[in-house]
């Protein structure tokens, strides 16, 4: 069976390129023809998880996986790490400085939005070392279109 | 699936072959294969970007004659909204459609009052706590196309009311038979179109079945005769239909932003210019605007007053549609448009068939070789110089190495690959050459 991978370099702060990896993996998902709910879900997900990391991390980089049954994305930075995963994980709560929430970022919606639009989330995180989260996207048969999950 | 009946279209003996049509389509609908640009239907979305940026006026909107009108016993003209802002000193707004009677039409009837009604509509749908968010305009053709072929996720969000152009052509055949005792099929109705976009509606149209329109007369085609008309026509004071007016909200529709401002919605976000509209609906994709209510998206800069076959200057245009849209008398949507007048048109008005998603982006229906394609892609593109010159005839470099695994191009196609090769093919030919020497 083939799968497919490929891996964005994210710069921490950088927002002329920030949403750039995002628009290249949906264009992926789109060639490779996975359903359109999915494509939507995975969209906002990944959009999140590049902003994360521009603007929380020190950089890092965002892993696609495309295999036959399900799409895996990976966001991994070196740092600095998540204090309370569970308070970052609460809708609203957010660290991003004055500057970014001027730009509209940081309403501290992104773990969360993240969490709900993948059909599996994994978080792990430790101060000092970095962040590392594993979302999941289950494809299911692009002619049985299930909508049934669009928030 | 049921044909598409493109309106852009290429003059094939006008046609150089040169990049600039290929480097400027917003869905890469464009490839120059044997020294001719060749237009994918598929993908192409009657923009009307390549009409625009053709030096050699090569491409081309299919638009009917005026002619064509005479096909019918009874003729009605639907002017655009943009038609009013094409001519200079228009000192009475009413010349317009007195000029189209003394063309040979037998009514007129604004588009512009398809837009009050449109308006309404739209209104109405924005009342209901359960309707998309945000919910796109359907008024600009391309750009539902555009959404077809590149945000398939984003069709439920387009509000289900058919186009001004549509509304305005049912209700004016209606009342012109019932008025005259005439059968609706003696009557044409004809579209004055700023765009081939529209032309394209009226053939296939996007949401419902069939088209009340009969057919589209070019705005710069008829632009001459007309402006003859209302020039010789100073002193014509004759009758119109004020229920055919459209409001000053109406045609404000001609202008980006119009539509927001008809319908009054405060999270309403208007966007022109088809490449901004794909960055845009991008953004709503990945739900970076949950608070937006109304998409109104045209896909020419400006809004229609910009469209690729209109006489006038976009800029001139749209500051004239301003001053006459400020001397009309000031009328909100809903006393333009009563509820009940509404509520009579409610299905005629309403789109009846889904739209569906157009699947050109898709590399192979089966999942298993689309990954391997996808493979192939990027190991020739790693192959490729990366400097989207176009010279191989296809956008990019990313579109060739795509060409090239779908079996529409080969690598030889690239100029810099074809250098090296011959290089290569050089340098062993003098190696050979020395070998056989030697001996």
């Amino acid at each position: 069976m083939s799968q497919l991978r490929e891996e964005f370099q994210i710069t921490a702060m950088d927002f002329v390129t920030a949403g750039e990896a995002s628009s290249r993996i949906k264009r992926i998902l789109k060639k490779l023809g996975v359903n359109a709910n999915v494509v939507r879900r995975l969209s906002i997900a990944c959009y999140e998880a590049e902003i994360n990391l521009v603007i929380h991390s020190m950089g890092g980089k965002l892993v696609l996986l495309v295999g036959e049954n399900e799409v895996t994305l990976i966001s991994e930075d070196v740092g600095p790490g998540i204090p309370d995963i569970r308070l970052a994980m609460s809708e609203g709560y957010s660290t991003a400085s004055e500057n970014v929430r001027m730009m509209g970022f940081g309403a501290g919606m992104g773990l969360a939005n993240m969490a709900r639009n993948a059909d599996r989330f994994h978080i792990q995180s430790k101060v000092g070392e970095g962040t590392r989260i594993e979302m999941i996207f289950m494809i299911k048969d692009s002619r049985a279109e299930d909508k049934s999950e669009v928030s | 699936m049921a044909v598409y009946l493109h309106s852009v279209t290429l003059d094939k003996g006008k046609c150089v072959g040169c990049t600039n049509c290929l480097k400027r389509c917003p869905t890469e609908a464009i490839r120059i294969r044997g020294g001719r640009a060749r237009i994918i239907d598929e993908m192409c979305i009657d923009c009307g970007e390549c009409i625009r940026v053709c030096l050699q006026h090569a491409k081309i909107a299919l638009t009917d004659p005026l002619s064509s009108i005479n096909r019918f016993k009874y003729k009605i003209a639907l002017p655009a909204p943009t038609l009013y802002g094409q001519f200079k000193n228009l000192k009475d707004i009413n010349s317009v459609p007195r000029g189209l009677m003394r063309m040979g039409f037998n009514e007129v009837f604004d588009v512009a009052r398809g837009a009050d009604i449109a308006s309404r509509a739209v209104m109405e749908r924005l009342k209901d706590p359960d309707c998309p968010q945000p919910l796109i305009s359907s008024a600009c053709p391309a750009v539902l196309r555009l959404i077809q072929v590149r945000f398939p996720e984003l069709i439920d969000n387009i509000v289900d009311v058919r186009s001004p152009m549509e509304i305005a052509a049912t209700i004016a055949r209606k009342e012109f038979c019932e008025k005259n005792n005439v059968k609706p099929e003696e009557v044409g109705c004809f579209f004055i179109t700023p765009c081939a976009a529209k032309a394209t509606a009226v053939r296939t149209p996007i949401g419902h079945e069939k088209s009340a329109v009969d057919g589209a007369i070019s705005m710069v085609e008829i632009y001459g005769l007309l402006s003859n008309q209302i020039r010789r026509g100073q002193t014509d004071q004759s009758d119109l239909n004020p229920d055919h007016r459209g409001s000053a909200l109406g045609i404000g529709w001609a202008r980006s932003g119009g539509e927001c401002l008809a319908i009054g919605e405060e999270e309403a976000l208007a966007v022109d210019g088809i490449e901004e509209v794909g960055k845009v609906l991008e953004a709503i994709e990945n739900d970076r605007l949950p608070d937006l209510k109304y998409f109104e998206g045209l896909a020419c800069a400006g809004g229609c007053v910009g469209g690729p076959i209109v006489f006038e200057n976009v800029f001139i245009a749209r500051n004239r549609i301003r001053k006459l849209v400020s001397e009309l008398p000031k009328k909100n949507i809903e006393d333009a448009v009563s509820k009940e007048e509404l509520d009579q048109l409610s299905s005629d008005i309403t789109f009846d068939k889904p739209i569906t998603p157009v699947e050109t982006l898709k590399l192979d229906q089966d999942f298993n070789e689309a990954l391997r394609k996808m493979d192939l892609i990027e190991e020739i593109r790693k192959k490729l110089p990366g400097l989207d010159c176009g010279s191989c005839g296809s956008p990019t470099c990313q579109a060739l190495a795509e060409d090239i695994a779908q079996g529409f191009a080969r690598e030889m196609d690239c100029l810099f690959l074809l250098k090296e090769k011959v290089s290569l093919m050089a340098k062993q030919m003098v190696e050979i050459s020395e070998l056989t020497r030697e001996k």
